[in-house]
């Protein structure tokens, strides 16, 4: 059984009599010890999926208006307040884009992984735990580094500290919206190298958010392109990175510069990515498309497996 | 002679403590550096933040008052300009910020934006060759000459670069400064920039200083890269021998820090441990020896001065023994 398995889930966002779909009919799943990427740019509803499986977007604005979140088999979208608050932490925990801001900067970091134990582990909330989770996530010097205010360590440090204390309640499921966006390269390269190691060694699963698709290549199992609120494609992720099959993937693993390979131009994707609200009929990545036909500009394509494990939502997807 | 030439730059930030505000400590954002720019020719600048990156590209145009050293732009040194002969120079001499949200004043229509160098100079002659200017520069960078009477908010933020960029060229500058113009826009939408850039900059004979910190993104554009560390270039020459030979420590671990899409790419990453130090109290010696892998005491001790061949020139004093060895040693740093 799966730990998360989204199935067709649709969130609005509604403002008066207004209702702008920001997710539409997205199915995901995550299996236990699996790392999953979800990449897609800015509006294209990743976040707000994410933020779903823990309901962390509250309501109003935003309006759940259809499909399930099994987590761990249960429909998080019918649970009560109390049955929530005993899936967060416990079963899914999450680390944000910034440290920076979720932090309490008010607060030693020690006092604040504390918290989260006297939530979670009450028997264990003291600082030799507090240390080992310190350690865990590669501080140096743990046993002074929990009496610091979040704003005397580096944005990487802050990271980790964020890691430790969604390590705290020892989640199966590690939810990570961006969380090297915010960092210099060598220290997200830490970051990313310390996440691999967690899992490893925690053997949890991870759900990845990123519009980075060097990070992919870097960590995922399996992938899933979102544009414009909807699932356009989900592989495996050598496949998807050696093979895109829809050509919204393909023209963003072309348009990003990578070392080494010359190139005298960039395949650059011509207009910008839809507003919600606002979103093509059709193919939604139809007006922006290369190889879009004109049924395209009037048929919504399925999402459909065209090979064992390979999913894609185009009419004439690029050939195996 | 060089379009740019800039000598021993340093700048300073005083950092004012204690009761009487007394500047007890310095920043030393810029620490001596030098480098050319020929007409036409395009530099990458790369490094992390807190690098100086910025403050460079700042102090070359004079947004930020340099410490020490010379700015030579077509021979004059413009550090010691003021008034209506440093006017005439930024004629010349733009800037492209970053943020195309904040760099922009949302109160000012397109057409007013872009316009507001030519009305600083003085050279649209009426309004309407005012806007006709406007227009042609739009279209140059591929908006709709009818959106001159917009808001910026009406953009987005690929669009709002175009506006930075239309408005940068309002003057035809020879050299432009690039402050990160494509890190805050989406992935597909970087791409579209990048190539704008590319073209103007070879249709007009502009020559450019990209900042960046991705350096895919300043090796795809630049013939020449520097990459900046603690206020000091570490390493400078051609951007494709730079990224396949690199020869400073720490430029080697920043092209292997940045993650690659081909997943049959096996490459070997150096982890560097650490933070980048304060650029307050820079450590003594090559300011890169606490992270560094592959340190000796000499490194310690002694500030590595860059040197080499034009084409490619080191601050390391392990650079000219590096070529092979080096790297099975930093394979062994990897965690």
């Amino acid at each position: 059984m799966p730990l998360l398995d989204i199935q067709h889930l649709s969130v609005d966002f509604v403002s008066g009599d207004n209702a702008a779909r920001a997710v539409d009919d997205v199915s995901l799943t995550v299996h236990p010890g699996e790392t999953v990427c979800v990449v897609g740019e800015s509006g294209c509803g990743k976040s707000v999926t994410a933020l779903s499986i823990a309901r962390l977007i509250p309501s109003p604005p935003a309006r759940y208006a259809g499909g399930t979140i099994l987590l761990n088999g249960k429909d998080v979208l019918r649970m009560t307040a109390a049955e929530l608050q005993a899936v967060r932490g416990a079963v899914v925990s999450y680390v944000f884009q910034e440290p920076g801001a979720s932090l309490n900067p008010v607060l030693r970091v020690g006092k604040q992984i504390r918290e989260m134990l006297q939530r979670h582990r009450p028997d264990k909330a003291d600082d030799e735990e507090v240390i080992r989770l310190l350690r865990l996530v590669q501080i140096p010097a743990p046993e002074t580094r929990l009496r610091d205010y979040p704003f005397q360590m580096s944005g990487g440090m802050q990271q980790r500290v964020m890691i430790a204390m969604a390590l705290a309640s020892e989640p199966r499921l590690l939810v990570a919206d961006e969380p090297t966006t915010a960092l210099d390269v060598t220290i997200q390269a830490q970051i990313l190298d310390l996440l691999r190691d967690l899992r490893r060694r925690l053997g949890m699963a991870i759900l990845l958010i990123t519009h980075n698709l060097g990070i992919v290549g870097d960590l995922a199992d399996r992938v899933v392109v979102m544009y414009a609120g909807q699932v356009v494609e989900e592989s495996p992720a050598e496949a998807l990175l050696k093979n895109p099959l829809h050509p919204y993937t393909r023209a963003l693993i072309a348009s990003v510069p990578q070392p080494g390979r010359e190139s005298e131009r960039l395949a650059a994707i011509p207009g910008n990515v839809p507003r919600i609200g606002n979103f093509p009929p059709g193919c939604r990545f139809y007006p922006r498309c290369p190889s879009a036909r004109p049924e395209c500009a009037t048929t919504m394509p399925e999402l459909r497996e065209v090979q064992p494990g390979r999913w894609v939502r185009c009419l004439y997807p690029e050939s195996l | 002679m060089s379009l740019l030439e800039v000598q021993n730059l340093k700048v300073h930030f005083p950092v004012r403590r204690g009761m009487f505000r007394r500047a007890s400590e310095f920043v030393r954002a810029v620490d001596d550096v030098s480098f050319r720019i020929e007409p036409g020719e395009t530099v990458g600048l790369v490094g992390e933040s807190g690098c100086g990156k910025t403050t460079l590209g700042r102090a070359i145009v004079r947004l930020i008052e340099p410490t020490a050293g010379s700015v030579r732009f077509q021979g004059t040194d413009i550090t010691r300009l003021h008034g209506t002969a440093l006017r005439d120079v930024r004629r010349k001499l733009q800037i492209i910020f970053q943020d195309p949200y904040s760099s922009l004043n949302p109160r000012m229509t397109v057409e007013d934006i872009v316009a507001e160098p030519l009305d600083v100079h003085r050279i649209a002659r009426d309004a309407r060759e005012r806007r006709r200017r406007v227009q042609e520069l739009l279209a140059d960078v591929g908006l709709d000459p009818a959106y001159a009477d917009r808001y910026p908010h009406e953009f987005s933020g690929g669009q709002r670069q175009r506006i930075g960029i239309a408005r940068a060229l309002a003057l035809e500058p020879k050299l432009i400064v690039c402050d990160e113009p494509v890190s805050a826009l989406d992935v597909s939408v970087q791409a579209q920039i990048i190539n704008l850039l590319q073209d103007l900059q070879r249709k007009r004979g502009i020559a450019c200083l990209f900042i960046a910190h991705d350096l895919a993104v300043v090796e795809h554009i630049s013939r020449r890269v520097m990459v900046m560390y603690l206020g000091r270039i570490v390493e400078s020459g051609d951007a494709r021998e730079l990224l396949r030979a690199p020869r400073h420590p720490y430029t080697r671990a920043l092209i292997s820090a940045v993650p690659v899409i081909d997943p049959e790419s096996k490459r070997s990453r150096i982890l560097l441990s650490g933070d980048a130090p304060s650029p307050i109290d820079p450590p003594s010696g090559c300011a890169f020896h606490p992270r560094c892998p592959i340190a000796v005491p000499q490194c310690r001790v002694e500030t590595p001065r860059l040197e080499g061949e034009t084409a490619h020139q080191t601050a390391c004093h392990l650079s000219g023994q590096t070529k092979s060895a080096p790297r099975a040693e930093l394979n062994k740093g990897q965690t």
